[in-house]
């Protein structure tokens, strides 16, 4: 019955669509992003094709290498941040019974239809001085006078976090929606506690979805660039600002293109680097 | 030893929603014995093993462990050993990870928990496959190294949940031996939930047959089913054949085409309905018309021979059929067809409730 067939030429057709798709939107632009890297900027406006490497020396000065760490450390960051709170979320979803458990999933999931700029902006008022939340502290008499929570480091990796949040829950729900309830149960019969349990069980088993959602987490929020640039001092942006400021702003889109190349590298060795470690210590255990 | 394991059961009652899964168990369990929770998926069964082992809070009642009240005792307190279902072995530990998962959480040291975790594997003989994956072991494997994680603590109680399930019919029967032989050996307070009778009737010192939540008898394995105390535990432990009839005034029970003797009487008044179980093993075939007491005359519907076992289907004229079963080597030449008359011993007739 489920003998493999050889396949078709109708399906190589349906395979056709989806590479097709792929190579004009995807290797076909990328691959003029690495030919306008190497192109020559003209002062004042344009470029033209050219064979330089100005942009990609420039590339690796001191300030582009830190902005490059910084967007890594606080993608990371916000990468931990999530699974620290998606994690237990989504475990103790899963446990609840079924009304509330499917009410509060899909109240996740509705978080998915703001875009990054309402986020950004409610961010922005909800940390304001205006009307923020320290008015409520004020009101409530913690505060003295109302301050301002953004622009901050605090700020931006809070933004990041809760517009990840959603995607991290989802890539968390099938596997912990699948752990086998006997195997927590058979934990505390052998004397572990609740707490206990979650630590020496549900967590070292949930460990390569764990890495899932933190990778996910991590390669999303290094592409977002409004949280960043509306809740962040300069100080406080990712590369991803630096690449559209540089081509929406400076107009150095040969500049621009090295660093979103740079970008793409960069978060595939961060991944492929997790991935091994990950790899490696399964070996092992 | 002795006095370890005693488990006392009062008024226990769990409800699902509407539904009652259990409804009012009382029972007082030896300690030291194999005791199997016999019945039908959905009598409630694992559910009262999970109330014991205080994974499912009772609705109403109490459990009393070794005289103390554990009902409000959550379960990693309760000093319990337990074999789940699905065995639940935790997948991204080694099989001495496992065993020793309980042992570390003692707190115990390195090297004391590796002398038990040895000795716990040649209990249930799987010396030497302590670094072994889970996922490399087989299914029988799995099961030892679930039975030996259980019993890492040497618990006051030993707990299974239909433990040989998910195993092929040979060796579900090799490890019912083994299991017996372990408990006997260790002389812990076991209680095991199933719905394989022949396995309760192989491994238990006691059962506890139920039904839709209630008990309906407790008693060792052959009493059970030498006299089973209602229709249901006879139909579910081995097979019967239920005569319906009423009592007549010299104390015999007349039935659709003749009376029986039923040995001790029954305890019935004149005119009420008696249900009787006869084994068919118990009961004689006889061709032709005799005047044989307790016997009724019937004509055979189907014989079969399956080597070890004759089967002869008589209708009697009855609701059902009655089935004769013997050793091949007394069979009574019968064929289909053929009177016969068909003999219940009165010592082999059991007045069961309906």
């Amino acid at each position: 019955m489920s003998e493999r067939r050889d396949p078709t030429p109708a399906t190589y057709g349906v395979l056709a669509i989806p590479i097709a798709v792929l190579a004009v939107f995807f290797l076909i632009p990328f691959g003029m992003i690495v030919a306008t890297s190497f192109y020559r900027r003209i002062q004042g406006g344009f470029y033209e094709p050219a064979f330089e490497v100005a942009s990609w020396q420039r590339l690796l000065s001191d300030v582009f290498l830190e902005r490059a760490a910084f967007s890594i450390g606080i993608c990371l960051l916000a990468g931990a941040a999530c699974i620290a709170i998606a994690f237990p979320f989504t475990y103790f979803l899963t446990r609840m019974r079924r009304r509330p458990h499917v009410a509060l999933l899909i109240l996740v999931l509705s978080a998915l239809s703001l875009s990054e700029v309402i986020v950004a902006f409610t961010w922005s008022v909800l940390l304001g001085r205006a009307a923020g939340i320290s008015n409520i502290l004020v009101w409530l008499g913690a505060m003295n006078e109302p301050v301002a929570y953004q622009p901050s480091f605090i700020a931006v990796l809070l933004g990041l976090s809760y517009i990840a949040f959603p995607y991290c829950v989802l890539t968390l729900y099938p596997s912990l929606t699948r752990l086998d309830r006997e195997v927590t149960e058979a934990a505390q019969t052998l004397g572990a506690s609740p707490w206990r349990t979650f630590w020496t069980v549900v967590v070292p088993i949930s460990r390569p979805v764990i890495m899932a959602g933190f990778l996910l987490v991590f390669v999303f929020t290094l592409g977002s660039y409004l949280i960043a640039a509306l809740l962040g001092r300069p100080e406080h942006w990712t590369l991803s600002v630096f690449i559209s400021d540089q081509a929406s702003f400076n107009a150095n889109v040969p500049f621009a293109s090295a660093m979103a190349i740079f970008l793409t590298a960069l978060s595939l060795v961060v991944v492929g680097v997790v991935a091994l470690i990950e790899s490696r210590t399964r070996r092992v255990a | 030893m002795d006095a370890r394991g005693g488990l006392k059961l009062e008024g226990l009652v769990k409800h699902f929603g509407d539904v009652e899964a259990v409804a009012g168990v009382d029972l007082e369990l030896p300690p030291g014995k194999l005791i199997s929770f016999l019945g039908p998926s959905g009598c409630g069964k694992t559910t009262m093993l999970r109330m014991i082992a205080g994974l499912e809070k009772p609705t109403e009642g109490r459990v009393y462990l070794d005289g103390a009240d554990i009902t409000d005792r959550p379960p990693h307190l309760r000093d319990i050993g337990m074999v789940f279902q699905t065995l639940a072995l935790f997948p991204h530990l080694s099989v001495a990870g496992n065993i020793a998962y309980g042992i570390r959480i003692r707190g115990v040291g390195d090297r004391e928990s590796r002398v038990r975790v040895d000795e716990l594997l040649g209990l249930v003989s799987l010396e030497g496959m302590g670094d072994r994956r889970i996922s490399q072991l087989s299914g029988g494997q799995r099961q030892r190294v679930a039975t030996a994680r259980a019993l890492a603590l040497a618990p006051k109680l030993f707990l299974l949940d239909e433990p040989l399930s998910a195993l092929d019919a040979n060796l579900r029967e090799q490890l019912q031996v083994e299991l017996r032989l372990l408990q006997q050996q260790l002389g812990i307070t076991t209680i095991m939930v199933t719905h394989d009778q022949r396995e309760a009737m192989t491994m238990s010192d006691l059962v506890v047959v139920m039904d839709a939540g209630r008990v309906e008898q407790v008693g060792p394995p052959l009493e059970v089913y030498r006299r089973p105390a209602t229709a249901f535990v006879a139909r579910f432990i081995g097979s019967t054949n239920l005569l319906r009839g009423r009592a007549l005034p010299d104390g015999r029970v007349g039935v659709e085409g003749g009376a029986l003797r039923v040995e001790g009487g029954t305890a019935a008044h004149e005119g009420d309905e008696v249900l009787i179980s006869v084994r068919p093993e118990d009961t004689h075939l006889s061709r032709g018309e005799t005047d044989e007491s307790n016997g009724i005359l019937g004509t055979v519907v189907f014989v079969r021979d399956l080597g070890e076992l004759f089967e002869c289907y008589v209708d009697c004229g009855l609701d059902e059929n009655v089935v004769v079963a013997g050793s091949p080597r007394d069979r009574v030449p019968v064929e289909q067809g053929d009177r016969v008359t068909v003999r219940f011993p009165p010592q082999a007739c059991v007045v069961v409730r309906g």
